[in-house]
């Protein structure tokens, strides 16, 4: 049987942009159909911007690649259609456990707060994030969503001006010529648009290998995630076990930095490797096997231009606490909306520099917190070591030491604290996790989530507020969502939105991020904040 | 709270005698691994972050001026 990676699921067709004399133009064209490319175009097909999204490949991902989806990213597939889908395919797991040598040091439950409609992430192949993302892609176009999926078409140069991008496209059946208005490049870690365009991507190697195995076995080992400091089929080195759907199992061996990657990379030498492991009586067949190493950097501006990077082309982090394809996801929903309001012209241009300072940001979190698990497991200098084993020595006899070992944290979203999109918070004693600039907190209500009732536009959430806002009061197309305590049979979302205030109204992003919030109805004030989450920074305070 | 610099421990000859006595017989990468968990320990015993701060700062001994 052919693996699902190997099946051509959006093969390339001629095209009529290909036998026209003039290059055609499009609103935005996206390079590179992985999980962001994806999102993304799935995000602007909903709100009915044009869009053509080409990739030199015509099917999903080799190999599982990205295989933990966390709980915001989750939330963003809910409002692209496709979350419940991977969250009925995905393994959930809830117990991890650490060990040191061959003692176990301690066990760590991720029991989830109550009232989320998602886990706190999920385990799943890449290839099938990005196979339910394209059958979302093709529901889409059925129903007649303005958007192309072209395979086979790969750039091969790339031209920045003033109001548009010039692009070339090479098929098998030759080159043409493409106009965007917007170019979007999720083209990966090696970017050939950042090349092309010769833009700087700089930061930290760090020098070790990791050998990356999947595994299809049927072990009865349970559903957890098990890490190895200093095993003694690895030793001085670090290990991981994960679970994937379909019986696939995620192994990763750190090899250290001084090693032969094709003689590791050859199944006889993986075998040996995998039987040290996991006892030589258990049967496995090896599904994909990669080294990797890896950087944590990023580009100092995600958009040139027109031109606007998002996911691994704009920023590289280690994979330890899974925030490569989950930040890149939040890459896409920061940006979706931006587009479309540029687009059809109800925001400036600034507004897209608002996604370069956002994201920025969210990218320097990123690093910073990748860098932290990559300098625990794999430490650069006698002392950090020294340090590093007395952390785990001490974690297996104390609590206090075992927030402090860190083999991979969980991806959080990222809170845009001082985004100029932000209007000063008016809640004197709101809650600090739903303050300006935080993505909205989910919250169980008798008939369904907080969540499913955001995003997609703007949306006013007034709480035990009895006014709604008159339309002709604001110029953008705004949800009005009233709840009252009578909905809250947990009083999770009085505690989650309210604090000590009895009333509150939240002015919410499409991408479902807070941009303000008062105690208080306030028409103008409300009108004033949408106005200076639409203008981007360009609106001076007065 | 600020860090306490002042004499604070009352009886500091036997602290001092202590310390010295818990490396006893360590081997040099021993008393570097205990007194790395020691730290650890006491750290999270103080728990303060902006106390902890000012004792790393107080630690490189060249920037005490105030």
């Amino acid at each position: 049987m052919k693996a699902v990676f190997e099946t051509p699921l959006y093969p390339y067709q001629r095209h009529a942009d290909q036998d026209t004399d003039e290059p055609q133009r499009h609103h935005v064209v996206i390079v590179g159909a992985g999980p962001v490319g994806l999102a993304l175009a799935i995000d602007l097909a909903q709100q009915g911007i044009e869009t053509v999204l080409v990739d030199d490949n015509d099917g999903v991902s080799l190999g599982s690649r990205a295989i933990c989806f966390a709980k915001r990213t989750l939330e963003i597939s809910d409002r692209l259609g496709v979350g419940q889908q991977l969250v009925d395919k995905g393994v959930q797991w809830h117990l991890g456990k650490v060990f040191c040598d061959t003692r176990k040091i301690y066990e760590f439950n991720l029991l989830a707060e109550d009232g989320h409609r998602r886990p706190a992430f999920i385990n799943l192949q890449q290839y099938y994030f990005e196979m339910a993302m394209l059958e979302r892609v093709r529901v889409l176009q059925q129903q007649g969503a303005p958007l192309q999926l072209r395979g086979g078409n790969k750039v091969a140069a790339v031209l920045s001006h003033h109001d548009h991008v010039s692009l070339q496209l090479d098929t098998p059946d030759g080159a043409y010529a493409l106009n965007a208005d917007w170019l979007i490049a999720c083209d990966g870690a090696t970017s050939p648009i950042r090349q092309a365009l010769g833009l700087d991507f700089v930061g930290r190697v760090f020098e070790d290998n990791f050998l990356i195995a999947d595994v299809v076995m049927d072990a009865d080992f349970p559903v957890e995630r098990w890490f190895w400091f200093d095993p003694p089929f690895n030793r001085g080195q670090s290990a991981l076990l994960h679970k994937q759907p379909d019986n696939v199992w995620r192994i990763d061996l750190q090899l250290g930095w001084d090693i032969d990657r094709d003689a590791e990379k050859r199944p006889e030498n993986v075998i040996k490797r995998l039987d040290a492991m996991l006892g030589s009586d258990i049967k496995f067949t090896l599904e994909w096997v990669s080294i990797y190493t890896f950087q944590c950097r990023r580009m100092k501006n995600f958009r040139h231009g027109r031109v606007i990077f998002a996911g691994d082309s704009a920023h590289q982090v280690s994979p330890f606490g899974a925030r490569g394809a989950n930040s890149g996801v939040q890459d896409a929903d920061n940006l979706g909306w931006k587009l479309k309001a540029v687009i059809n012209g109800s925001a400036p241009h600034d507004l897209i520099d608002s996604y370069d300072s956002e994201r920025v940001y969210g990218a320097d979190e990123n690093i910073r917190n990748s860098t932290n698990s990559t300098d625990f497991i794999t430490p650069k200098s006698p002392v950090s070591r020294i340090f590093r084993d007395a952390v785990l020595d001490l974690a297996e006899h104390y609590p206090f030491a075992r927030p402090l070992v860190n083999s991979g944290r969980l991806s959080m979203p990222c809170v845009y604290d001082h985004s100029p999109l932000n209007t000063p918070d008016a809640m004197v004693s709101g809650p600090s996790r739903t303050r300006p600039g935080a993505p909205c907190v989910d919250v169980a209500l008798c008939d369904g989530y907080l969540l499913q009732r955001l995003g997609g536009r703007f949306s006013l959430l007034l709480l035990n507020i009895d006014s709604t806002i008159a339309l002709e009061d604001i110029d953008e197309a705004i949800d009005q969502v009233v709840l009252d305590a009578s909905l809250d049979l947990t009083g999770a979302l009085s505690e989650r939105y309210l604090g000590s205030d009895s009333q509150a109204v939240y002015l919410i992003r499409p991408d479902q991020h807070i941009a303000a919030r008062w105690s208080t109805f306030d028409p103008l004030a409300i009108a004033s904040a949408l106005q200076r989450a639409l203008a981007g920074g360009s609106l001076t305070c007065v | 709270m600020r860090l306490i610099l002042n004499p604070n421990i009352a009886q500091p000859d036997q602290f001092y005698g202590d310390l010295l006595a818990a490396h006893d017989g360590l081997s040099d990468a021993e008393s570097h691994a205990y007194n790395a968990r020691l730290v650890l320990i006491l750290g999270n015993h103080i728990g303060d972050l902006e106390i902890l701060a000012h004792a790393l700062d107080a630690a490189k001994l060249a920037s005490l001026k105030e």
